[in-house]
């Protein structure tokens, strides 16, 4: 399998020691050109990655244009209520059939000869269509499926191989967390009001690591903490004293922990006042009417930051975010993140939640911004890798327990993205 | 309601407001973000919403870049004071420009206004633009103007290119 290793790279992506408690990861990963366009091929094109949620098409007709994994992509629940996804690209002559961000329609048409599809991407019609005779009982003209679709939980993935294992495999323990989250609801989670898209310059593995790097946190986000503590009421007892990361199998790892801040569901903190308090109680009562009350008590208290290989994050902590990131350059990626919540959510709480979300998350909080300045700042440094070539990645090894400010769960990363790069299947 | 009667028009004009609409813009420029926080009557609201959003947008349903009260405001100024909020340090070159400006109505106890602005945020070699539109919410309080809620709409279709909001736009 190394043979694909070959061309002009020759040194090795990452270098594992166990007994010497060495991980050193080579920093071209994140600078060179032909890496990322290797992992286009090998991770991109055989990975299931994320493309969208469920309640994002709550109607027949409902579609949204995406690029993910590099590809313009139509997702769309057809007049059928089956949910589909196609290549953003006319059989005809290659146009983007579908240039709106999302909508409601009965059928795509091209802007360029006017050929027509339906919702489930069979051609309607085109203009002086007696003039072509060719047999398109294979599919020839109708727009092109993308070789898998599926969805776990209201989570819809893509996959460009026709040969790739089934989402439920690949999932592997990921699932496990996955139910976490979506067990807070009785009645289904919703995205909340859009999406963020942002931008920076650093490569897109490095957003993999800082999303579950519990090393980072007081260095990196002294003012958040500042914050929290500025205003009285705002911190709470943890309600947990869990603290590990796991390996969820396929490349997909978490880190587990309690923290100190409010949960929507369903963790009060002072600030919240005493309705606070009440609405939570309610909240959890229901958790446990649904569960066994350690499950429901890890569904209210526990939070975690999960990253399923090779680019979706679900952080459940303050509030729930997804996040996927893709490279536009080695040195340059695109992220979008989008907030869940419970559909049957109080008003009162889905302010606190998105109240929550806003003090962390996304491009205008008072903690993610430092993140992607922390990750620019690396993929600058990287600028010295002929002569300062390696990240060190060893924190935690040779200790018999891991916490989740260890860096196990980056190494697991590490291995399956190392393992794709060399040209191996799942 | 409050006690005192509401007063039926407004004192000043787009002069005044411009004046004002200026002078903001150059404390922001020279980062005087404590002083600009007084521009703010307390318990006032500063959002930033989704690039290419439309004016009605409400951060109760909508997931918003900022949407301060005023307590989070304040400790958005106090953050980006200090050496730890890494994004801003050093600090970044900022100049803002304003313009079209127009007051939409209302009286000295609230009034609506609107400018266009482009602000250049200059950092590590590399310049970003956030071009978009201001609405405010304001007030004439003891003959000065007050900011009640400030909203700013980048008018671009996503923050790709600059990344992220670490400023007061």
């Amino acid at each position: 399998m190394s043979s694909v290793k070959a061309e002009t790279i020759v040194e090795p992506f990452i270098i594992e020691n166990e007994s010497k408690a060495i991980f050193r990861v080579n920093r071209r990963v994140f600078v060179d050109e032909e890496i990322r366009q290797r992992e286009i091929r090998h991770i991109f094109d055989t990975c299931w990655i994320y493309i969208g949620h469920e309640s994002e098409l709550p109607n027949p007709g409902d579609f949204l244009t995406r690029k993910v994994g590099g590809r313009e992509l139509i997702f769309v629940r057809s007049k059928d209520n089956v949910v589909r996804s196609f290549f953003n690209t006319c059989p005809h002559r290659g146009a983007m059939v579908c240039r709106e961000k999302h909508g409601n329609d009965k059928m795509f048409m091209c802007m360029y000869h006017a050929w027509s599809f339906d919702l489930a991407g069979k051609l309607i019609s085109r203009p002086e269509g007696e003039r072509y005779h060719a047999d398109n009982s294979g599919g020839l003209h109708d727009l092109a499926p993308v070789a898998n679709l599926d969805s776990y939980r209201g989570l819809y993935f893509v996959n460009f191989d026709p040969n790739a294992v089934d989402l439920n495999t690949y999932l592997a323990g990921a699932k496990e967390y996955i139910d976490l989250t979506i067990d807070q609801s009785e009645f289904g989670m919703e995205i909340v009001g859009g999406v963020q898209e942002y931008g920076f310059e650093a490569n897109w593995k490095l957003l993999v690591e800082n999303s579950c790097d519990g090393y980072h946190g007081g260095p990196t986000h002294a003012t958040y903490f500042d914050y929290l503590m500025a205003r009285p009421g705002q911190l709470s007892d943890p309600g947990t004293k869990v603290n590990l990361p796991r390996d969820l199998g396929n490349g997909h790892a978490v880190i587990e922990y309690g923290g100190p801040w409010g949960r929507p569901v369903a963790k009060p903190v002072d600030a919240w006042g005493e309705q606070g308090k009440v609405d939570c109680a309610e909240l959890l009562a229901k958790l446990e009417a649904r569960f066994d009350k350690e499950y429901a008590h890890r569904i209210a208290y526990h939070n975690f930051n999960m990253s399923i290989f090779p680019n979706l994050v679900i952080n459940n902590i303050m509030a729930i975010t997804f996040r996927t990131f893709y490279p536009e350059a080695a040195n340059k990626q695109h992220v979008r993140a989008w907030a869940l919540a419970p559909k049957e959510e109080s008003e009162i709480m889905r302010e606190r939640r998105l109240y929550n979300f806003l003090e962390f998350l996304g491009p205008g909080g008072l903690a993610t911004p430092d993140d992607c300045v922390a990750l620019k700042m690396c993929q600058k440094g990287y600028q010295n890798a002929a002569f300062a070539g390696w990240n060190d990645i060893s924190k935690g090894m040779g200790e018999n327990q891991q916490r989740n400010t260890d860096e196990e769960q980056m190494r697991v990363f590490w291995r399956e993205w190392d393992r794709r790069m060399s040209g191996a299947a799942l | 309601m409050s006690e005192q009667a509401i007063s039926s028009s407004l004192s000043i004009g787009r002069t005044e407001l411009e004046d004002f609409l200026y002078e903001e813009a150059a404390l922001l420029d020279k980062w005087q973000l404590v002083q600009w926080l007084t521009l703010f009557v307390e318990g006032a609201k500063y959002w930033v919403p989704p690039a290419g959003s439309a004016d009605d947008v409400d951060p109760a349903t909508t997931l918003f870049y900022i949407a301060d009260d005023y307590f989070r405001l304040t400790e958005r100024v106090k953050r980006l004071g200090k050496k730890t909020a890494h994004v801003e340090f050093p600090k970044s070159k900022l100049r803002h420009l304003v313009t079209n400006v127009r007051i939409l109505g209302g009286n000295d106890d609230l009034f609506e206004a609107t400018s266009n602005f482009v602000t250049y945020r200059s950092k590590s070699g590399a310049t970003e633009t956030y071009l978009g539109h201001h609405l405010y919410d304001l007030c004439v309080l003891d003959g000065e103007i007050k900011i009640l809620k400030k909203t700013s709409i980048i008018d671009t279709d996503n923050i790709n290119e600059q990344g992220k909001v670490s400023i007061i736009i």
